[in-house]
């Protein structure tokens, strides 16, 4: 029964890295860039919901909403501003520039929310379901049931529309599909609104389930999340969602088992052991350059 | 032509062919039943060869053949999924590429491949490294044997570079040179590494004419200076039947003919896989031939609009 | 090659000059406090990003856990001088010696690492090393060392179980790390350490394993087909610059009373890597007058007080954009080329 109630907790944990790993994930296929600031949009998403909710008094569907919203213009914005003059530029380049950014808005959210923890309201309140033996609060289902959700859409999204067709070209090949008539810079910025719409919904996830917010909330999730999509295989979509939720899985379980303060070291043993036996991650394709 | 050299092919076992003059030496490179599946196509698949120990050889066949695979194969870039390599008599199997270039075989590739911001000599003198005999702990604090070697080094590179008349070029930044010179500085990086066999993957590649007729002479004058065998990829047909002794046709992964040049000019299949099906007639193919030949020592650049053309005369 | 070598001669004297006004200021006390208590990690800094640019501008693979090593360093090596407090009573000495010690194990640590490091590539091989910063950080967190005349006695998670002999004393003590440390660190080691970096990295990259070490970085595949050994060449490399990081460390830890385990997280590794993209991969001047450049710059905006961080992230967000923006890229190629011949000095 323990063992069953921390995989459904670590489940849930899981669920909120494959939502963040999403984000990296999208971006890296498309642009073939680290988005280091991907950690701290999360955390500007929980701060929109958090105010919305407590200084303005809007109902939390409300909340997430604006959330969102901000977060994708966000998203669009820092792409538009930052990344976009650097297409062109070094890998490096633009990977320091994106920890600019993330400094950008951890110093930003300090100045204007200060750093003291604010106690993120719950979304939906408290409530539990007893099976059995088992407790599982209700802020774990949503979170499983939302991961699964926005897992089928995206599927989807990205098997069916245009749009995601054109996400698809873009990353197999930028040239062949601004030839084909695809706008890569739309397309690109079109993953962006994407991955930071969903990171708004994996703040008010993450902070529901540990309510303290801090300008540095969305770090430590974005590392972990960025593993995920590594341990998946980065670039493939599957691979976040089960990279996510397998981390989420093993770092509960490590602190349930083994120790809490050791989880992290245990969960990025685990990450380069799987590296090591599956060099692009589980998912991903491991591609040889052509001699 | 293979008889300007006063060699002739003769018949060695496992069908092949190899100049007479080296018929008593070991064959610098045998490969028998040599085959690769990519995901269950034959991307090379039975392929028998032997190159003699000062043989000038050509590997030729359609776009696509599986030409640039079989340097793969010999080199252990892509590890053979039956088969054997014999260098020299050694079997190469499950040796890493560095391993294989130690043993004996230095390649030039089809797109080049030099370290662009080191200087042409530096990029030489990498290809000795395994011949130079100072430690790590010689180098940081700079022992005699470092500048003993060093300077040696230095010499051979300018020595090496001297074939191409190329001393010159020697502390130029290798991906600042022009298109011709780095293909030359390629090959003059394989030589550093000692070979036994030499295999040139499009050695006149986007070369003119004039370079071309360089680049010919100065495979004869390696072959003559370090005797060793050299094994070219190439389209220009001129450069090949001038300088090869034997060939090799490749086509869809499999050998379709061998023999020497004025061989494989004759033979029906070869002119089948370059050119299609309908030309029966004796005559008239050779003329094909022949015509292919002038047209493709042209240059290799529209290689594939040609080659497309010739494809589209099959029916 | 003569470029190379001009820029050398410009580290070396440079970092001479430096010294020298250094010590001329500090005798003649036209320095301040603050400035002279950053003198010591400044150095520490300057060979960090050094033996950073070893392994992600000459060697060509992108590190994020190089304050791993530097822990790795800093832990070690400080263990070793507190236990040579009677031992050795020379602090130049112990210093010294400490160094070592934290060279040696971080080299280890580079070794053990750059195991799995070496079968992966680019963005992999990267998180792998960011996993490994984190899994140091998470064990020096939640080790408890303790001395005493019959050794080390060593426990995770808790002191529980370490009990000492009369005159012991607990080295590591889990997230507190180790106090009262005596601050032994010195300028004048720091310039000796940096000197001593300079002369290993110029050494290394005009020899012929710094040659082949480039040689991997331009073209891995060309590289093997001439027998060059990867692995062999790329472990040299990752274990040079990880043992240069962990006698930084061993310097950085000893200029402080306290240092725990989070002061060698994932920031101070980017930390690192910012100095070593601003200054020019592969341009080891250009890594020192970064590293010196970006430690002072927080300190000299603090009269931004709040603003200061915010600064620091545009200024860095602008000098990424100025520099390698395409439409910028082409306004300073025109600079350049008006200015002629001085393309060398732009450069650096």
């Amino acid at each position: 029964m323990r063992f069953l109630s921390f995989l459904i907790s670590g489940l849930s944990l899981g669920s909120i890295y494959a939502i963040i790993a999403l984000g990296y994930t999208m971006v890296y296929g498309i642009a073939k860039m680290l988005n280091f600031a991907h950690g701290d949009v999360i955390m500007v998403g929980s701060y929109i919901c958090f105010f919305a909710m407590m200084r303005y008094n809007l109902p939390p569907v409300v909340g997430v909403l604006l959330a969102m919203v901000v977060c994708t213009v966000l998203g669009m914005v820092i792409e538009r501003t930052a990344y976009k003059p650097l297409r062109q530029a070094p890998s490096l380049a633009v990977l320091i520039t994106a920890i600019g950014v993330s400094y950008f808005l951890q110093n930003a959210a300090l100045l204007l929310w200060s750093s003291s923890p604010k106690v993120f309201p719950s979304i939906i309140g408290n409530g539990k379901i007893q099976l059995g033996e088992l407790t599982i609060s209700h802020v774990t289902l949503l979170t499983v049931a939302i991961c699964l959700v926005i897992m089928f859409a995206l599927t989807w999204f990205t098997g069916n529309t245009k749009m995601g067709k054109a996400m698809r070209a873009c990353s197999e090949d930028k040239g062949a599909a601004q030839l084909m008539g695809i706008d890569v810079n739309g397309t690109i910025s079109m993953t962006f609104a994407i991955g930071s719409g969903l990171a708004a919904i994996a703040g008010v996830l993450l902070c529901s389930a540990y309510p303290t917010l801090v300008p540095t909330t969305g770090s430590m999730p974005g590392i972990k999340a960025f593993t995920a999509a590594v341990f998946g295989g980065i670039g493939s979509i599957p691979g976040a969602f089960l990279g996510g939720l397998l981390l989420g899985v093993i770092e509960t379980f490590a602190k349930a088992y083994i120790s809490t303060q050791l989880s992290d070291a245990v969960v990025f043993s685990v990450l380069i052991i799987v590296l090591l036996v599956r060099p692009a991650g589980l998912l991903g394709k491991v591609i040889n350059e052509k001699v | 032509m293979y008889k300007k050299d006063g060699s002739n092919l003769v018949p060695v076992p496992s069908n092949a062919v190899i100049p007479e003059r080296d018929i008593n030496d070991m064959p610098a490179l045998e490969c028998k039943n040599l085959g690769i599946t990519f995901g269950g196509l034959h991307a090379v698949e039975n392929f028998n060869l032997t190159i003699g120990r000062t043989e000038i050889a050509g590997l030729i066949g359609p776009n696509g053949a599986g030409k640039t695979t079989v340097f793969n194969l010999l080199t252990n870039v892509y590890q053979p999924t039956t088969g054997t390599i014999l260098l020299n008599g050694m079997d190469t199997h499950g040796m890493s590429t560095a391993q294989v270039s130690k043993a004996g075989i230095g390649r030039t590739f089809q797109n080049i491949r030099l370290f662009n911001n080191l200087t042409v000599e530096e990029n030489i003198m990498v290809a000795m490294d395994n011949s130079m005999k100072y430690g790590l702990f010689d180098g940081l604090i700079r022992l005699p044997s470092f500048f003993r070697e060093e300077k040696k080094a230095h010499q051979r590179a300018l020595d090496l570079l001297h074939i191409f008349d190329m001393e010159n070029v020697a502390s130029h930044r290798a991906g600042s040179l022009p298109y011709g010179a780095q293909r030359r500085v390629e090959i003059v990086r394989a030589l550093a590494t000692d070979p036994k066999v030499l295999l040139l993957d499009e050695p006149a590649a986007g070369m003119n004419p004039s370079e071309t007729a360089d680049l010919m002479a100065n495979i004869r004058k390696i072959r003559d200076t370090f005797q060793i065998a050299v094994v070219l990829i190439e389209h220009d047909m001129n450069l090949v039947m001038n300088v090869c002794e034997g060939l090799c046709v490749l086509n869809f992964g499999r050998i379709i003919a061998k023999g020497s040049p004025a061989e494989i000019q004759k033979n029906p299949t070869v002119i089948e896989a370059y050119l299609g099906k309908s030309h029966t007639n004796e005559g008239e193919s050779q003329a094909a031939v022949d015509a292919a030949a002038e047209e493709k020592s042209e240059g290799s650049a529209p290689e594939n609009t040609k080659e497309t053309r010739k494809g589209g005369k099959k029916k | 090659m003569k470029r190379k070598n001009t820029n050398k001669y410009v580290s070396f004297a440079l970092v001479i000059a430096a010294y020298a006004i250094m010590m001329v200021l500090i005798s003649t006390g036209k320095i301040t406090r603050s400035m002279q208590g950053m003198l010591v990690p400044i150095s520490a800094y300057i060979v960090m990003a050094i033996s950073l640019n070893l392994t992600v501008g000459i060697l060509g693979e992108l590190s994020l856990g190089h304050a791993g090593f530097m822990s790795m360093g800093a832990f070690t090596g400080t263990c070793a001088a507190l236990m040579m407090l009677e031992s050795v009573p020379n602090t130049g000495l112990r210093l010294g010696i400490s160094m070592v010690i934290g060279a040696i194990f971080g080299g280890i640590a580079g070794f053990l690492i750059g195991i799995p490091v070496l079968r992966l590539k680019g963005d992999y091989l990267a998180i792998v090393t960011l996993a490994f910063g984190e899994i140091i950080k998470s064990i020096f967190n939640n080790l408890y060392l303790g001395f005493d005349k019959y050794g080390l006695h060593f426990q995770l998670l808790s002191e529980k179980g370490i009990k000492l002999e009369e005159g012991g004393r607990m080295l590591i003590q889990g997230a507190m790390g180790i106090s009262k440390i005596k601050k032994i660190s010195t300028f004048t080691a720091g310039f000796i350490l940096i000197i001593l970096t300079l002369f290993i990295v110029y050494h290394l990259v005009e020899s012929r394993y710094g040659r082949a070490i480039m040689a991997i970085r331009d073209n891995r595949i060309a590289a093997e087909s001439v027998g060059v050994d990867v692995t062999k060449y790329k472990m040299t490399a990752f274990v040079i610059s990880a043992a240069m990081a962990g006698a930084a460390g061993a310097l950085f830890a000893q200029n402080y009373s306290t240092i725990t385990a989070n002061k060698f997280d994932f920031n101070t590794s980017i930390l690192i890597l910012v100095l070593v993209v601003l200054g020019g991969l592969g341009n080891i001047t250009g890594s020192i007058i970064s590293a010196t450049l970006l430690t002072i710059l927080p300190e000299a905006l603090r009269s931004f007080a709040t603003y200061r961080m915010l600064v620091y992230a545009i200024v860095l967000i602008v000098v990424m954009l100025a520099t390698n923006a395409s439409s910028t890229k082409i306004m300073i190629d025109r600079l350049k080329a008006r200015l002629g011949g001085n393309k060398e000095e732009e450069e650096r």
